[in-house]
């Protein structure tokens, strides 16, 4: 197989079964992988059934936070009283995270089925499929498989002649981290700033084009297929009660094999980071990881054995996130590394609220100081205080998400900011 | 107070119990208390409630975050602190925040005074700054051929997009670039030429934006401020007229839902601040001896008098920019002299309408007083009447530009009475030097009927008087009709014998004015 990296714990791939396979990518070599049989199911089920159906099988929404996907299917309005809209974040840009583009890049029209499955779902006629600015290459691949679907009857009028018609269109960003923000994504994808807004109304009351809107990440929308050809049940046999089925992790840092794995929830993160993975390159100790994408609490060395669930990284003091662990090894310069992270989020707030506007470049430029040895004692405190007034006052999570590294950092690695600042007097 | 409207919610703000109607924002219901919410990117005036500059977070009983007051709907039996320990720690740390990289320019500023950052900085005491950063700087840079937009003041509550796009209809204004380096600038290619564009600077909460010809002219402290009625067209918007050494600097709309909410046009700002150049008249003249003489006020009116009784007839024309008190004067005195009906004339131009708030339009007829001038008789002319040789020819505040050389200078008698001198005043028997409106206390009737009233914002040059009194000291002479030496009397004067002002009074009008029905019972504006 030409996909990088693969792993005995890996028995089970879902998501992952055809990347690093080329032809799988068109619509001949999706059919001979019995594709789209799942969408032949749906266009038998009425709506209800489909998110019932997804109900059942406990699928949480991977773009982070984990909200259950059915439930927020039935938010969507019985009975429409006129159009309805799937939308599909592809916007992935969470630093650390690269899993949804291996979809996008192998497998395109598992995407798709899932795409027009939850638009059966939720009544929608049209669905959106957000990709981030950056992908160029993988856009194109899903834009390919997008005009094979439609000339074959897959999208489009009168999908498989069940009367039942949907388009699909992709929509390319401008490249912006907020856009993977939902309101802000649909700000964007209306020919706006990417700006998220305040909630309620929200987007299933309200949302592209003013209409009620669902947004699903991609590999929340690739689950879907298999949930409806193989049962909640089946979905169920891996992961926990709370956290069912398989997820891609995005391994990345000072490993020995970073790569994408797909695993059932549950695998203790320290599997994941030593047997999966290897461990850190050169047998370097493990000091800290970021285990959610760059925007969750960091842990330490010790903290490692928590199971890769939503409910146990939470247990842990951090959070799933995207399930992209970034490790960092025993050399690594947690003040610098907060930098860089606190950098990210300064360039890529929107500049609305002003405690982000103003706060993230403000933690960014203290953390700089600290790093180049210009640090004074006062500086923590400030960086504690930033912390607090960047946490729950924002319309949306970003100003939130410096803060969780940053403060994880202050709290488990205090010592080495107290170093920097002793240097620098 | 009021009963209980159905559909109202009751909540408590403070520890203040309040009942609001549904669909009020906790915001709304504080006010209602007299608690004002601090707060920069809402607007009343501006239907967009982005929440962004969350200055207004208050405490709720039961929610698990601070909630933007603006935004957040009163419901039943809400408990809520603008004030406890966690909003006011918020409110200080975005003022924190926002001086970051505020140039702290207030000396300089032409918003000092009157800013709200300033204020609320003030008010939460942070004296010393912890920022040891270098400061973003952005510089200044003119966003309107008339409107410099000072970058580094700016807190991007985006009030002045938000007003553009959602009131004025017009998508020219954006914020460019994002997060701190982010800027208000125009849409590449285009330009902010809106008829409305002047009230960005309004709505301005701080000293980003600034008319250019106001920049560094007067302190907020040294100007005084006086409400008016603006006279660049017939809709008649409520405005502030904001003086410092007797010049008019700045003009600002005065609220008055019922003519122009916040808003006012840009032809009515440029107007007034123009409206007291010029040639003006500052003494009596009479024609003795051939020529014009400087006379004082009593040996004038005695004098023109004098040769009035002995005329009979003749024409008039007035400006429709006169104030209501000396149309109505200026009529007995046509009538005591048997001259018939009068005209005037107005300016045209384009009309232009507020989007947004479509009440108010600049109108094409130029004129503060159309309505009222019609109400008193006088006729629209598109020409100025010639004049009878040998007959009187009465002329009111018209400035005789664009006359006929000689206008006037075969009439028995040619009596002036106007603010500005011309050419053609130099035919006039007699010159009798009155105030504009700025200089005077009176009332106009706007397009719909309502009569409004104006107060004097600059003292008047040389011996100047308003109309109103120099033609009710001529008729006293003439023993036609009693003078009236304050405008509340030439206003009872007036309304005693104007039937669709029966029973309105200079004190009962108020500021907001009332509108004039045919029926005769005027309706009074409520606030």
């Amino acid at each position: 197989m030409g996909y990088p990296h693969s792993h005995p714990l890996e028995v089970n791939t879902l998501l992952s079964r055809h990347f690093g396979e080329e032809d799988a990518r068109t619509l001949e070599g999706w059919l001979a992988r019995d594709g789209y049989e799942a969408l032949r199911k749906a266009l038998e089920l009425d709506p209800d059934a489909i998110t019932g159906a997804v109900k059942d099988s406990g699928l949480r929404g991977r773009g982070g936070a984990g909200f259950p996907t059915g439930l927020k299917w039935s938010f969507m309005p019985n009975e429409p009283d006129g159009l309805h809209y799937l939308c599909c974040n592809a916007d992935e840009s969470e630093p650390g995270a690269f899993k949804d583009r291996e979809i996008l890049r192998w497998v395109p029209h598992l995407l798709i089925e899932g795409c027009l499955i939850a638009a059966r779902a939720i009544r929608a006629e049209h669905a959106y499929i957000y990709v981030r600015g950056e992908f160029f290459p993988f856009s194109r691949i899903l834009a390919d498989a997008v005009v094979e679907a439609y000339e074959a009857g897959y999208v489009g009028e009168d999908i498989l002649g069940s009367g039942w018609s949907c388009d699909i269109t992709v929509h390319i960003g401008a490249g912006a981290y907020i856009a993977g923000e939902e309101t802000g994504l649909m700000s964007s994808l209306m020919g706006g700033r990417a700006e998220p807004r305040v909630k309620p109304p929200f987007p299933a009351q309200s949302g592209i084009f003013g209409r009620p809107t669902t947004v699903n990440n991609v590999e929340t929308l690739a689950a879907i297929p298999m949930i409806l050809s193989n049962g909640a049940d089946w979905y169920r046999q891996w992961g926990t009660e709370k956290s069912p089925g398989t997820k891609l992790w995005c391994c990345s840092g000072h490993l020995t094999r970073p790569g994408n794995y797909e695993l059932p929830l549950g695998v203790p993160l320290k599997e994941i980071i030593y047997d999966v993975c290897g461990g850190p390159r050169d047998g370097k100790a493990v000091k800290a990881v970021i285990p959610g994408g760059s925007s969750t609490p960091l842990l330490t060395a010790n903290e490692l054995d928590c199971p890769t669930t939503y409910e146990g990284m939470l247990e842990a003091g951090s959070a799933l996130g995207t399930a992209s662990p970034i490790v960092m090894d025993e050399d690594t310069n947690i003040v610098r590394a907060m930098r860089r992270i606190a950098q990210f989020y300064a360039h890529e707030s929107c500049g609305q609220c002003v405690q982000c506007r103003e706060g993230t470049s403000w933690a960014a430029k203290i953390l700089h100081r600290i790093e180049v040895g210009e640090g004074s004692p006062s500086d923590i405190d400030t960086l504690y205080h930033l912390c607090e007034q960047l946490t729950g006052r924002t319309i949306c999570p970003l100003a939130d998400s410096v803060v969780f590294p940053l403060r994880s950092s202050l709290d488990k690695f205090g010592g080495e900011y107290e170093a920097l600042i002793g240097n620098g007097a | 107070m009021s009963e209980e409207v159905r559909g109202s919610i009751s909540l408590t703000i403070d520890g203040v119990a309040v009942t609001v109607p549904q669909g009020s924002t906790v915001l709304q219901a504080a006010e209602r208390v007299g608690v004002v919410v601090p707060h920069y990117c809402y607007h009343p005036g501006i239907p967009t409630r982005p929440a962004q500059c969350r200055m207004c977070l208050v405490e709720i009983e039961g929610q698990p975050k601070l909630q933007p007051s603006c935004v957040f709907p009163a419901q039943d039996g809400m408990v809520v602190q603008t004030d406890s320990h966690e909003a006011s720690l918020a409110r200080r740390s975005v003022i924190e925040f926002l001086l970051l990289n505020h140039p702290l320019d207030c000396p300089i500023c032409d918003a000092a005074g009157q800013c709200m950052l300033q204020d609320y900085a003030f008010e939460t005491g942070q004296l010393k700054s912890r920022y040891a950063e270098a400061k973003v700087v952005l510089g200044r840079d003119r966003i309107a051929e008339d409107i410099l937009y000072f970058g580094d003041r700016c807190i991007l509550c985006t009030r002045c997009v938000r007003f553009m796009e959602d009131v004025a209809g017009d998508n020219t204004l954006i914020v460019a670039q994002r997060g701190h380096t982010a800027y208000i600038d125009t849409f590449p290619g285009r330009d902010l030429e809106s008829e409305f564009r002047g009230n960005i600077v309004d709505v301005c909460p701080v000293g980003a934006l600034v008319h250019e010809d106001f920049v560094f002219k007067a302190r907020a402290w040294d100007m005084d401020n006086t409400p008016s009625v603006c006279p660049g067209c017939s809709t008649g918007c409520n405005i502030d007229i904001n003086v410092t050494e007797n010049q008019i600097v700045r003009v600002k709309p005065r609220y008055n839902p019922e003519v122009n909410a916040y808003w006012m046009c840009d032809h009515g700002r440029k107007h007034l601040v123009m409206a007291n150049r010029g040639l003006r008249t500052e003494a009596p003249l009479i024609r003795r001896n051939g020529d014009l003489e400087a006379v004082g006020w009593s040996e004038a009116l005695a004098w023109t008098a004098e040769r009035l009784r002995a005329e009979n007839g003749g024409s008039a024309v007035t400006s429709a920019g006169e104030a209501c008190e000396s149309l109505f004067y200026l009529r007995k005195l046509l009538s005591a002299l048997s001259v018939g009906s009068g005209t005037f004339r107005v300016t045209t131009g384009e009309q232009a309408t507020l989007s947004g708030f479509p009440r108010l339009k600049l109108r094409s007829q130029r004129a503060a007083n159309v309505a009222g001038a019609e109400l008193f008789g006088f006729e629209e002319a598109a020409e100025l009447p010639p004049g009878e040789p040998g007959k009187l020819l009465v002329v009111m505040g018209d400035r005789l530009t664009e006359v006929p050389e000689g206008y006037g200078a075969r009439a028995s008698f040619f009596l002036y009475i106007g603010s500005h001198l011309s050419t053609a005043t130099g035919n006039a028997t007699a010159v009798l030097p009155v105030t504009t409106f700025a200089e005077m206390d009176g009332t106009f009737v706007n397009h719909e009927g309502r009569l409004q009233r104006f107060h004097q914002a600059l003292q008047p040059p040389g011996v100047a008087r308003p109309a109103w009194m120099v033609i009710g000291r001529i008729l006293s002479r003439l023993g036609a009709a009693d003078e009236a030496s304050d405008v509340q009397s030439a206003f009872d004067a007036m309304a005693s014998e104007t039937q669709p002002m029966e029973g309105l009074s200079w004190a009962g009008l108020g500021l907001k004015g009332a509108t004039l029905s045919e029926a005769g019972t005027p309706v009074l504006a409520v606030d």
